[in-house]
């Protein structure tokens, strides 16, 4: 980035609320079902229908505020924010405009290499999704037809608009990985941006050094429906990069709202904003205000569930390395599954080292998540214990959690299945040591003549005669008793 | 057939039904064979359910007295007007867009009244999406007062009123939002009445202005009138502006306190309609009750307030007419060519011009100067009232300055149409209820005097018109302008 600008970023999040029912009437929420199944009368916007506000989202709603360190109105009201498009059958949407629900709140980010930084956030408010239009044709501007599917016509959303106050592509990335982080917790939203129940608008601004005007005024670009947060990371990358260009070239930025194509990772033009609608908006008259009990705010904010500022404090108190609570706190069901190990096993560092490399690789490579883990917390548990007791190996417990994957079964179960106990007996151990001592006598000659490597060489034909079920550091000293024994005997 | 039951009332007809002196099939071929014989001139009915109305009556007839007398409306005929949602008739607002609209669902008050034993006999015309005072905006046809046939009934709902008056039904729904019920029921010499703002359920009614749009019943007896409200009110929750059921129970004691504010009684009134109503004022002093000369100070910026806050609810609530989903649609090469001309050819002439000011009304940069504007001016109006029901138990005024006008006389010009809500708007405006009775007559035609009362006081409004109904002229049938 050229030292004559700051970067300006600023992101709407839509989150779709994860309620049984829309918005605005009984239809269901569920994702995926054949086109316009999910419509009534209600949603469908026909002559003569009235909204009615469901309770449920607007619980999850200021769940969602609270959590992220807004206050919540105790009176807020809806508005008619009004547009003409097919995905939208009344022709407004039902939305908050000058009084939304929740305000002034913040999430922490970490950007690498520097302090925790705070991003505000600007407002919170309840709305209802439009519909999905299906263009028959490549793109949209040679489509032959479209096609009208209002099953998500309804839905309730939240929409999070952040203040200005992200300087970097990294730090949008960050903003959107924690507040993904904390509306996880709450259990309020799928949080899927591949479905749609995710969704971010980056405003991406470049103020040169020395500008004194309000951010308002500057030119500014909205990068529109991005489908993950690489992509949102990557458009903002672009974006910063194709404004610097023009503005080094003394040209103008034109304010404007352009779509990300994640294939060649560009931004491209959609609608300038000298084209944008007059929304028109106006108090919904359908819908009486919203008015919030204080005493109903507080019981919700006293059922708020740990959120991620809080567990990182108590995993790095446990002694675990910030890499891996930044993974674990980011990931609930990684989280959860620790939450439920932990309190069975003493070490926590060997504990959450085991889940985040070979639970983690097993489950990557059966595209799963911490959440259907065939391995469930109590089982890793037992087998970690097993090592820590000495009866298996690092080497033998990461076949024996291969195994754990493919069956489901316990950890001593396949120990006994596969004849895999770590022999412990030293005196049987000690025939096999005699054994290899006398068959390769030359490599004592080597170990003996200072040659260290000939030890671990003795030490791998014992591994090998045991099948890998010796301990080595045992082996390791029952060698060493057994050469400097047979010294003194034979000397 | 026995002696005309269409000349009967409504809870007459229920009571001979439940006696199990008329057979509810008798009572509906009156009523369909009065309908024939006066509507083909008058015009009230956009849909006439011949054929559904006589098998509710045949179902009916097969009732026991018990199950007859459990349903408050059985064996009795109303008429629907046709902004309210039907599922086995078509609904059109009287308007292009919706020609032919079968809705999948009916209103609220559709249900209630199948639910109540009453029995539809059709849809009734309006003016277009109900924009309008004199029926005449309908886009199919205009209805004829039934008074005079070169005359408008009044509207928006003229045809609710015009069956009403002309006999082919007892009862009749309207809606009003600002005045829609009441000035055409003065225009017909019938009784229509507003209920307080939430007291009836909207699900299902095409929606106008929806801070101002309220369901009501229309009949020529208080008693009927009565009888239809009891069925229709009341909380719904598919409605969220409707109230919960906390009627004011507080009872009417006497001498009742009338004030009679000067706004509505200044220039603009014709003066027979006055003498009208200076008689009817000198009754009720005569009775004893106290009348008292009233200000409502605001009442001047009503008319310019309601024309602000209608036409932009109604921009917005007409936007849904856009030929995607359902209703009239041109076919185009492109999507906004299909908007254009759908809502081009689909919309009338009065309803693109409530929407224009609307729009307008919203838009960025005149929203604080109009829609905020209107809003405030509303607030003051409703605390005129608020002050008046201190010191008085009814406000008394006349429904309309003038009488029922001629058809096409205000057709081009739209501002004196206006004008002609100045003394209704208001009880939408403050949410109230509010009740136009037939007083008297003046140049040969009806005149209505309207009473006010608190919010919430429907009852009591009920109550005192069933008691001034004796001071009432009597009931009749404009048989004497037939042809």
């Amino acid at each position: 980035m050229s030292a004559a600008f700051d970067v300006i970023i600023g992101l709407e999040v839509h989150v779709e609320l994860k309620t049984a029912s829309k918005l605005f009437c009984g239809c269901s929420t569920a994702f995926g079902s054949a086109p316009n199944s999910q419509t009534c009368p209600v949603c469908l916007g026909m002559p003569g229908v009235l909204p009615v506000l469901n309770r449920e989202a607007v619980r999850l709603a200021v769940r969602s505020a609270l959590a992220l360190n807004c206050t919540v109105r105790p009176y807020s009201k809806f508005d008619r924010k009004q547009y003409f498009y097919p995905d939208l059958p009344k022709a407004y949407q039902i939305s908050q405009y000058d009084l939304p629900l929740a305000e002034y709140g913040w999430v922490n980010i970490r950007p690498s290499g520097q302090d925790v930084k705070r991003v505000g956030i600007r407002r919170i408010h309840l709305e209802e999704d439009a519909g999905k239009l299906n263009h028959l044709g490549q793109r949209l501007g040679d489509a032959v037809g479209s096609l009208v599917d209002l099953n998500r016509a309804g839905v309730p959303l939240i929409e999070i608009v952040s203040e200005p106050d992200m300087r970097s592509a990294e730090e949008a990335r960050l903003y959107l990985t924690e507040l993904r982080a904390v509306l996880s917790y709450l259990d309020v939203s799928d949080l899927r941006m591949e479905e749609g129940s995710l969704r971010c608008d980056a405003n991406v601004s470049l103020r040169p050094r020395g500008y004194t005007g309000s951010l308002e005024e500057l030119p500014r670009v909205e990068i529109k429906n991005v489908n993950s947060i690489r992509n949102v990371q990557r458009g903002i990358e672009y974006e910063i990069a194709r404004q610097a260009e023009l503005l080094s070239r003394g040209e103008r930025i034109v304010r404007e709202t352009r779509g990300f194509d994640d294939v060649s990772g560009r931004t491209y033009s959609q609608r300038s904003k000298e084209e944008a609608h007059d929304y028109r908006y106006f108090p919904e008259p359908d819908l009486p205000p919203l008015v919030l009990q204080s005493e109903w705010i507080e019981k919700e904010r006293a059922a708020l569930p740990p959120l991620p500022d809080a567990i990182r404090q108590d995993l790095i108190a446990r002694g675990i390395p910030d890499k891996d609570v930044e993974v674990l706190v980011l990931d609930r069901e990684a989280y959860q599954y620790w939450k439920e190990a932990s309190p069975a096993f003493s070490d926590d560092r060997l504990l959450v080292n085991w889940m985040l490399s070979d639970v983690s690789r097993l489950l990557n490579a059966q595209g799963r998540t911490f959440g259907d883990c065939p391995v469930r917390p109590r089982q890793l548990v037992e087998l970690l214990t097993l090592i820590q007791e000495g009866t298996l190996s690092g080497r033998m417990a990461k076949e024996v959690l291969d195994a754990m994957f493919e069956t489901g079964q316990d950890a001593k179960t396949v120990v006994k299945q596969k004849g895999l106990s770590q022999i412990t007996d030293e005196s049987a151990l000690m025939q096999v040591v005699q054994r290899v001592l006398e068959a390769h006598a030359h490599v004592v000659e080597d170990y003996l003549s200072g040659k260290d490597k000939a030890l671990a060489y003795l030490v791998g034909q014992v591994m090998k005669e045991t099948r890998g079920q010796a301990k080595p550091d045992l082996v390791n000293r029952l060698l060493k008793e057994a050469i400097r024994g047979g010294q003194t005997v034979s000397g | 057939m026995a002696k005309s039951l269409w000349m009967e009332d409504a809870v007459t007809l229920h009571e001979l039904f439940v006696a199990g002196e008329v057979r509810a099939t008798d009572i509906v071929e009156h009523h369909l064979e009065r309908l024939n014989a006066r509507d083909p001139v008058i015009r009230a009915f956009l849909h006439v359910a011949a054929e559904q109305a006589r098998a509710q009556a045949a179902v009916q007839d097969r009732w026991s007295p018990a199950e007859r007398a459990e349903r408050p409306l059985s064996g009795v005929p109303v008429a629907i007007k046709d902004n309210i949602v039907t599922e086995t008739m078509p609904t059109t607002a009287a308007s292009r867009i919706l020609q032919n609209f079968y809705a999948p669902y009916n209103a609220t008050v559709v249900d209630k009244l199948y639910e109540a034993g009453a029995i539809v006999i059709g849809k009734t015309n309006l003016d277009e999406f109900a924009m309008g005072s004199s029926t005449e905006h309908s886009a199919f046809y205009p209805t004829r007062n039934p008074w005079a046939l070169d005359r408008v009934p009044g509207g928006s709902s003229g045809g609710s009123a015009a069956a009403v008056a002309a006999g082919m039904v007892p009862l009749a729904l309207g809606s009003d939002t600002g005045g829609s019920i009441r000035q055409p029921s003065a225009y017909c010499g019938i009784i229509g009445m507003k209920p307080t703002y939430g007291r009836v359920s909207r699900y299902g009614l095409i929606a106008f202005a929806s801070s101002l749009d309220q369901i009501g019943p229309m009949a020529r007896r208080v008693r009927d009138l009565r009888a239809l409200y009891d069925v229709i009110a009341g909380p719904d929750p598919r409605d969220a502006t409707s109230l919960p059921d906390t009627t004011d129970a507080t009872p009417l004691s006497r001498p009742w306190r009338i004030g009679v504010p000067r706004e509505y009684f200044g220039e603009g009134l014709d003066p027979e309609i006055r003498h009208v109503l200076d008689r009817h004022l000198s009754q009720l002093r005569a009775e004893g009750h106290e009348i008292r000369d009233i200000s409502l100070p605001h009442t001047r910026f009503a008319i310019a307030a309601y024309y602000l806050i209608a036409p932009a609810e109604a921009s917005s609530n007409l936007s849904r007419y856009d030929g995607i989903r359902y209703g009239f649609r041109r076919e185009s090469r492109d999507l906004v060519t299909l908007y254009e001309a759908t809502r081009d050819e689909g919309f009338g002439p009065e309803v693109k011009r409530r929407i224009l000011l609307g729009t307008h009304a919203l838009s960025s940069g005149y929203y604080d100067a109009y829609y905020l504007t209107a809003q405030k001016v509303r607030t003051l109006i409703r605390r005129d009232f608020d002050d008046a029901f201190h010191t008085v138990d009814f406000v008394v005024t006349p429904t309309t300055p003038e009488v029922a006008f001629r058809l096409g006389e205000r057709s081009d010009d739209p501002l004196t149409m206006y004008l002609g809500d100045i003394y209704t708007v208001t009880a939408n405006l403050a949410g109230l209820p509010a009740i136009s009775l037939p007083v008297g007559w003046a140049h040969g035609l009806p005149v209505g005097v309207q009473w006010l009362a608190k919010p919430l006081a429907d009852h009591q409004l009920l109550e005192a018109a069933e008691a001034l109904e004796g001071l009432l002229p009597p009931v009749r049938f404009p048989e004497e302008v037939e042809g």
